[in-house]
């Protein structure tokens, strides 16, 4: 098991698999938002569903719908299960925050290049800790 | 976080459940990001289309409504899904209309101006230097603290809406100084030549240097860029940068010189932006096919000023495909008082209002129309839009109007 340290996020404690990439992420640019799957054809991601996973992105991208979208998509079972970023915006903390979905940033070491896809992940984002399980 | 004996009251619900909601919300939010207050905030600006919100936000708004929430503070919002003058016609759902009045109905009842515009900062709400906003759509934020030296972060539509209702933010990022200086510096080797290269700059820049709390001084402008130009660029560098904040130096307030600009800072990294790259940026888009399937303007909405441009190059001339301008319903009403509405529908064009093309469920409009290669002069249009599975193709306003007049796409 594998640790990563860092700022305390939000949320309670979660258990999923990642889902990592080397891009951005927002929930206007990058996803269909009647499947949950990457549509954005430039995206490293596309063809991908992000639900029930930890996304592990770079950052945020773009737009204000996140704040909104992670409601609707955690009423029709489709939100990521947590969301871990090297460094976030306000806006994506917003739409977890709204929809009550864990989320961290500013961990030790980076979570793109640490985590792979696949890896089951432990959020503990009160203690602002990420643990790494295993192949999930 | 310290709180005034006010907002302590508000979080222990003395103003009732809706304003115990949305500081509790401020609370977690403000505190992921380390916030040591609140600050005060003159207006609220939210983002709240139909399509972002879903059945459960739309529940929502309805249920504050019903809580008795009231805006404490000027309330503006941000555009809608759909025109509904046209919605059905152009092949849009009844069900976004449904939702969209819904919406509207609630953020009335809530005191909101229903303005439906992302221009609000050049038409119903202009911001000035120093004072605190709450407002969302990036385009807004990013000119209030650029070109305004007004002071605001990101706030999506739930965040804008719980600043309406306890008239507060949590001070972080934006609010504060250090938080505002110069990071990465770009110098114009080549000078933009109107509003589509001010949207190349911001494209490029956003690109290489993405992250929100990344502020890009840009240096070497030989004049002052026009409002409409500079809100191509801020709206493009908030698309693909996420960026909240720029310094135009010798024309933004914060960026009288490029010491001022940077402030303490040392430019951690820096650009050059010569012609090569700014055709480059146009070249990047590359059509599937040579006639386009749609041709938008707007994306932020059009000023007056690009209605009349717009008019200007369609007078006498006829659209070979879809044409669509979208503005607010107040820039219309101008627009058709000084004729430029006249030439525009003559020539074809569809005007919108109270829309912004991204925001009009783009899947289903290109389904139920077979829209694909989309041409546009927004470079902000044109990075959002690929998400919903178009073909994008950004070039200059000239080049989008012979495209729409010839059926052929240029460049």
């Amino acid at each position: 098991m594998t640790q990563l340290i860092g700022a305390v996020g939000f949320g309670d404690v979660v258990e999923a698999p990642a889902l990592v990439s080397t891009d951005a992420f927002s929930a206007r640019y990058d996803l269909d938002h009647d499947t949950g799957v990457i549509s954005r054809e430039s995206h490293d991601l596309c063809g991908q569903s992000i639900a029930g996973r930890i996304l592990v992105v770079p950052t945020a991208k773009g737009g204000t719908a996140t704040g909104w979208r992670l409601l609707d998509l955690q009423s029709r079972g489709l939100a990521p299960a947590g969301l871990v970023l090297r460094t976030t915006n306000p806006v994506l903390v917003q739409g977890a925050v709204f929809a009550g979905i864990p989320i961290m940033h500013e961990l030790e070491p980076d979570p793109v290049t640490s985590i792979e896809t696949g890896q089951l992940l432990r959020l503990v984002p009160r203690e602002g800790r990420v643990e790494t399980l295993g192949q999930g | 976080m310290y709180l005034t004996a006010d907002e302590e009251a508000m979080a222990a619900g003395s103003d009732g459940p809706a304003v115990k909601w949305a500081m509790d919300y401020q609370l977690a939010v403000g505190g992921f990001f380390g916030a040591r207050r609140l600050v005060r905030v003159r207006s609220a600006h939210a983002h709240c289309d139909g399509e972002a919100l879903g059945e459960p936000g739309v529940r929502f708004l309805e249920q504050l409504a019903d809580q008795g929430a009231r805006a404490r503070i000027p309330l503006t919002l941000d555009p809608r899904s759909t025109d509904f003058s046209c919605a059905l016609d152009i092949g849009q759902s009844q069900s976004i209309v449904d939702t969209e009045r819904r919406i509207l109905a609630a953020m009335a009842r809530m005191g909101a101006l229903t303005t439906n515009t992302c221009i609000n900062y050049q038409t119903v709400d202009v911001p000035h230097g120093g004072e605190h906003l709450a407002w969302g759509d990036t385009g807004t934020v990013i000119y209030a603290n650029a070109v305004a030296g007004a002071r605001s972060n990101f706030e999506g539509g739930p965040a804008a809406l719980a600043a309406a209702l306890t008239g507060r933010v949590p001070a972080y990022g934006f609010h504060l100084d250090e938080c505002r200086r110069g990071t990465v510096l770009v110098e114009l080797a080549d000078q933009p030549r109107n509003s589509t290269d001010w949207g190349a700059v911001g494209c490029l820049v956003g690109r290489r240097f993405p992250g929100y709390w990344e502020v890009p001084a840009i240096d070497g402008a030989e004049r002052s860029p026009s409002p409409d130009e500079v809100k191509q660029l801020g709206a493009a560098l908030a698309s693909y940068g996420s960026h909240a904040m720029f310094h135009l130096v010798g024309v933004t307030p914060e960026a009288r010189t490029r010491a001022d600009a940077f402030g303490d800072n040392e430019p951690r990294e820096r650009m050059v932006i010569d012609r090569a790259a700014l055709d480059g940026a146009y070249r990047g888009f590359a059509p599937e096919r040579e006639s386009p399937d749609i041709v938008v303007f707007g994306t932020p909405q059009l000023s007056v000023f690009e209605l009349a441009e717009l008019a200007a190059l369609f007078e006498g001339r006829e659209v070979s495909c879809p044409v669509y301008a979208t503005t607010s319903a107040a820039v219309l009403r101008s627009a058709e008082e000084y004729g430029y509405a006249e030439t525009l529908r003559a020539a074809g064009v569809r005007l919108l209002s109270g829309v912004c093309y991204y925001l009009m469920t783009a899947r289903e409009l290109g389904r139920s129309n077979g829209f694909r290669t989309l041409v546009t002069n927004s470079a902000k249009l044109a990075n959002i839009i690929e998400g919903y599975g178009y073909n994008p193709v950004f070039r200059s306003t000239e080049m989008c109007v012979d495209a729409a007049v010839t059926g052929r796409i240029a460049g």
